[in-house]
């Protein structure tokens, strides 16, 4: 064997050197935020970038000092914010290692789409003591199962998007007795597809389960899972699909009449409506992961978000976008309430302290971070039905429910929670 | 009985779209020993393409029926462009190393292309319903189906007919089953064997951008959809035997007719099925089904 | 003799950089360092000219048996998950190993990719494993000593790098004598080595088997790195890197898969910090000026060196 010890020396070396110079200097000027969000991949179209548009126009526009009250001081607390942006694509070895890259580059970060990476990222954010803010992903497994000093979630958990879809159904079909579900194999799928399922058990006991479908993950093609489906007699079909999954459903099934036949649920079916618009049928139930898009309440900070966000980018902005914001303008808050009426810079301590149990206004509005010990937000869930008039896709029959009502207590699992008291 | 008609159209109609994928990679594979990963790039710009052809198209006020030819177009374009580039630019310096190196060499093209369509196209989706609902809609068993879906079976049938004429009837192809059978041997006949690879490397990315274009109208176009196909067609290409075009066409219809079977009676096994197929056939018939025979070299 | 130099050279380096260097780099190194060990064993595989699209598997196997030991059984003892993750690896491809060592080609690559495939549709229908979110795995103690946070993970890789240069040196040894000869003879040409009255099956069998004991091994090594295990580990993608990795390095030494594995991982960062809307393709571009530029591999510009020098 030819080995020469040296070079592999030299070479080891040459590498780890290479890898020294990775993390750029620590300037203290502006506040650093690193912001991760997928730029690339199926989910960067409906997700990621929709996220960074936002979060470069809520910084531009906040360091501009022309973001409505309360957030009308320039930056954060008068100092000016910088973003870092990374892609979030990969999987969650890959982020868990961009993550310890990024850490020491930026004094906050604020990202993650995915469940995977969030639950990856959690317990390094707490090894490196880098205060970090999961703005979008969905499972509530993250403060369920453990907690976290260094982490927050600004936007709420997957569990109430199914609660409101499956309370606004049985308000409007009290007699329905049969179910069926398509969605995508794999964790945000099984996980709402079973939230739904036992919610619809506990409202309406004795329902029928016709079929779960449950095809692959970036499958796009649906047309066996459609024939099932056409065929189950299922009186309502649920779906939590996204992105281009969920526009190939609505193109492959439309045309077949699977949503004349059957009462279709699009659980997180708005980022859709950017893209479909009139080709959604009129009577379909959609949700937005919250009061976020066309449910956005009418205050000044949600036309802010949507008459600057449309402007510069000619869409409206979807519910990755206004979750995006409302993250910005979480640390923002709690920066500034940590900084109080002093000059002082506050440290990430005092910081932390500001941001626990913070009731703050985003552009969804009220934010209430009430849950794994103050660390994830509960907002209210907003459910509408879509119907097109004068050639343009509407919201109707939109329902607000209460932070409240669709989100278990502290200290309660959703699972368990959904299975039990959901009626009272 | 009302069972199975659905299923057996659903599993004919997916196996005829495995079939347009991995027609060209089997050929590819057969005559240039290249597992191309980069099919799936060429998949997904046959898609991109076919979107931006039959919307300008569209846009156009021209007749709708015409999108059909911009589909075809779209496919004969991305072919005849990139097929050629890939091969004169790159792979004709590559033949002769180690079939790994080759399969990582378009890996690397496919992660350059990645980027490529994500720079030219944007990271939203791409719609373009029309030719798919167009057709209309046609009952069977009760269930309605649409028409695109015969439009697709028809294509796939009509590749393969082609195909099989090209190389068995036509003194071009039977030049090139030479080349197949022995690239030395074929060389000092005095057949060009670079004008070979050439050719049958564009035609191999023309049937992977035609697979792309009439998949356009059905689905939403979205980065990473190349991704997705690669895999699927390998697997068949693996099952049916590695360079046998009756392979391919029986490999996807094995798995079109398994994978709608499961979707019916045991959904949650959808995600596997494929790899189970290939996984039993290749237990059973260590080669694929239609292997050819190798002289045992001592 | 030189061997056992080297290998003392590259032990006291990894000890060295395992204190001495800033947390981020550690983990970068473990990542490495993990890949490596797994990219060791697709070389000894390599050597029978056999190559797996399907290690990942055998990684995912290694990563979910030290994940479920601290989650299932509660036994948060790092140097227990490794060796019950190279044992589990080895188990599996004791087992598997029957049917694959059959196969030979891109049929033995594609078999192995399925074999793979399947593992992770079990593991995302698994919802007691948090599909495809995963799970966080917590190891404390090495041997059931206990270290303050920061430091354990020092341990660990100096733990791993012992192991990884223990492993090294005894597929250096191996390769070196009758047992790699046979391997390369059976790549060369399998039907002459039965007529000389070895068993071609054997040789793929045990090699099969070394490359699945060391994927688990890496696989538990990333485990700890990272602390999360998901499906992603024995997907397809995983797999390929490991090929690449492979082929980036060269199979002609035991060195170069530690050397390309870090070489990938920093290429990979950088790419990805200072070009994040077109890091495919940068990895795609150095990817192709490797193989063209480097045909034999990385390593073969240190045996260039080695000669002028």
């Amino acid at each position: 064997m030819r080995i020469s010890p040296s070079f592999g020396l030299r070479t080891a070396v040459a590498a780890f050197v290479m890898l020294l110079t990775v993390p750029a200097s620590l300037a203290q000027q502006p506040i650093k935020v690193g912001i991760v969000t997928l730029l690339s991949g199926p989910a960067a179209g409906p997700f990621g970038v929709p996220a960074r548009n936002a979060a470069e126009l809520t910084a531009e526009t906040l360091n501009a000092g022309t973001v409505p009250a309360p957030y009308t001081q320039k930056g954060f607390g008068g100092t000016p914010i910088e973003l870092v942006i990374i892609d979030e694509a990969g999987g969650p070895q890959k982020q868990v290692a961009e993550f310890r890259n990024l850490a020491p580059r930026v004094d906050i970060v604020i990202g993650y789409i995915s469940s995977g990476d969030c639950l990856a990222i959690a317990p390094v954010a707490e090894e490196l003591k880098k205060l970090t803010i999961l703005f979008d992903c969905g499972t509530p497994r993250i403060f369920e199962d453990a907690s976290y000093k260094y982490v927050f979630r600004t936007g709420p958990t997957g569990t109430m998007d199914n609660v409101s879809v499956a309370l606004y159904l049985v308000e409007r079909n009290p007699n329905v007795k049969s179910i069926a579900g398509i969605n995508q194999n794999y964790a945000w799928g099984q996980d709402s597809w079973a939230d739904f399922e036992n919610s619809m058990k506990t409202l309406k006991p004795g329902i029928e389960v016709k079929t779960s479908q449950m095809p692959k993950l970036f499958a796009g093609q649906f047309g066996a899972e459609i024939t099932t489906l056409l065929g189950s007699g299922a009186e309502v079909i649920h779906s939590s699909m996204w992105g281009g999954d969920l526009e190939g459903l609505v193109l492959q099934g439309a045309p077949r009449g699977l949503f004349e036949k059957h009462k279709v649920i699009l659980s997180a079916g708005e980022p859709a409506i950017n893209r479909l618009s009139t080709r959604i049928p009129d009577g379909t139930i959609l949700g937005a992961r919250g009061p976020f898009g066309p449910f956005a309440p009418d205050t000044e900070l949600a036309r802010w978000l949507k008459t600057n966000y449309q402007d510069r980018y000619q869409v409206p902005p979807n519910y990755a976008s206004f979750k995006m914001a409302q993250a910005i303008l979480a640390v923002k808050a709690a920066y500034e309430k940590a900084k109080g009426a002093g000059s002082a810079v506050p440290d990430q301590d005092r910081i932390i302290a500001a941001l626990e149990n913070l009731t703050f206004e985003g552009p969804g509005g009220a934010v209430k971070m009430s849950l794994g010990k103050g660390h994830q937000a509960i907002m209210d869930a907003a459910v509408g039905t879509t119907k097109v008039e004068g050639g343009q896709l509407k919201m109707v029959d939109v329902v607000r429910y209460p932070a409240e009502k669709v989100n278990p207590p502290d200290g309660v699992k959703s699972e368990a929670w959904i299975k039990s008291d959901l009626k009272k | 009985m009302s069972n199975i008609l659905p299923v057996a159209f659903d599993g004919i109609a997916y196996g005829s779209w495995l079939f347009l994928m991995s027609a060209g990679l089997t050929l590819i594979y057969g005559v240039m020993r290249i597992l191309n990963v980069a099919h799936g790039s060429l998949y997904a710009l046959g898609a991109y393409a076919a979107c931006s052809f039959a919307s300008a198209w569209l846009n156009g006020g021209l007749p709708a029926a015409g999108s059909f030819g911009m589909l075809l177009l779209a496919a004969i374009v991305v072919g005849g462009l990139v097929g050629p580039l890939l091969e004169r630019g790159l792979l004709q310096w590559m033949y002769g190393k180690d079939e790994v190196v080759l399969v990582l060499i378009t890996y690397a093209v496919f992660l350059i292309m990645e980027d490529v369509i994500k720079l030219v196209w944007g990271v939203d989706s791409l719609l373009l319903p029309e030719p798919y609902a167009l057709p209309g809609n046609f009952s069977l068993g009760g269930l309605a189906y649409p028409a695109y879906n015969l439009l697709l079976i028809g294509m796939a049938l009509v590749t393969g007919l082609a195909l099989v004429w090209a190389l068995y009837r036509t003194r071009q192809g039977k030049l090139l089953l030479a080349v197949i059978h022995d690239r030395e041997m074929s060389m000092a006949m005095g057949i060009n064997v670079s004008r070979f690879y050439l050719a049958t490397f564009t035609v191999g990315a023309t049937l992977a951008a035609l697979g792309g274009a009439l998949t356009a109208p059905t689905v939403a176009v979205t980065p990473g959809i190349g991704v997705e196909v690669i895999v699927l067609a390998f697997a068949v290409v693996v099952i049916g035997g590695l360079g046998s075009l009756g392979g391919a066409a029986l490999g996807a219809l094995l798995v079109g007719l398994v994978r709608s079977a499961t979707v019916r009676y045991w959904p949650e096994a959808e995600l596997f099925s494929i790899y189970a197929v290939m996984a039993i056939v290749l237990i059973a018939r260590p080669k694929g089904l239609f292997a050819a025979q190798e002289a045992r070299k001592i | 003799m030189k061997a056992l130099a080297a290998a003392a050279v590259a032990l006291a380096l990894l000890i060295a950089l395992a204190l001495l260097a800033p947390q981020w780099l550690v983990f970068m190194a473990m990542l490495a360092l993990a890949k490596g060990v797994v990219v060791l064993g697709l070389v000894v595989l390599m050597r029978t000219g056999l190559v797996s699209f399907g290690q990942g598997l055998y990684f995912g196997i290694g990563a979910y048996a030290a994940a479920l030991l601290s989650h299932q059984w509660h036994i948060a003892d790092a140097a227990v998950m490794l060796l019950a993750a190279a044992a589990a690896g080895g188990l599996i491809a004791a087992l598997l190993g029957l049917l694959l060592a059959r196969y030979r080609d891109i049929f033995f690559a594609m078999l192995s990719l399925a074999l793979s495939m399947i593992l992770y549709g079990l593991l995302v229908k698994s919802a007691a494993l948090g599909s495809t979110d995963g799970f966080n795995l917590h190891a404390r103690t090495f041997f059931g000593m206990a270290f303050a946070s920061g430091m354990e993970r020092r341990v660990f890789l100096i733990a791993g790098s012992a192991c990884a240069v223990v492993a090294a040196l005894m597929v250096h040894r191996l390769l070196g004598r009758h047992w790699g000869r046979l391997a390369s003879a059976v790549r060369d040409n399998e039907l002459r080595v039965s007529y000389l009255g070895a068993s071609p099956y054997r040789v793929v069998y045990v090699n099969y088997l070394i490359a699945g004991a060391l994927a688990g091994f890496g696989g538990a090594l990333a485990a700890l790195a990272v602390g999360h295990v998901d499906p992603e580990t024995t997907y397809w993608t995983t797999s390929g890197e490991f090929v690449f990795i492979a082929i980036l390095g060269g199979t002609q030494s035991i060195i170069a898969p530690f050397v390309a594995a870090a070489i990938f991982e920093a290429l990979r960062t950088i790419a990805s910090q200072y070009a994040p809307n077109v890091w495919q393709m940068s990895l795609g571009l150095a990817m192709l000026a490797i193989i063209m530029f480097q045909p034999a591999g990385l390593w073969s510009l240190a045996e260039r060196w080695r000669r002028s020098a």
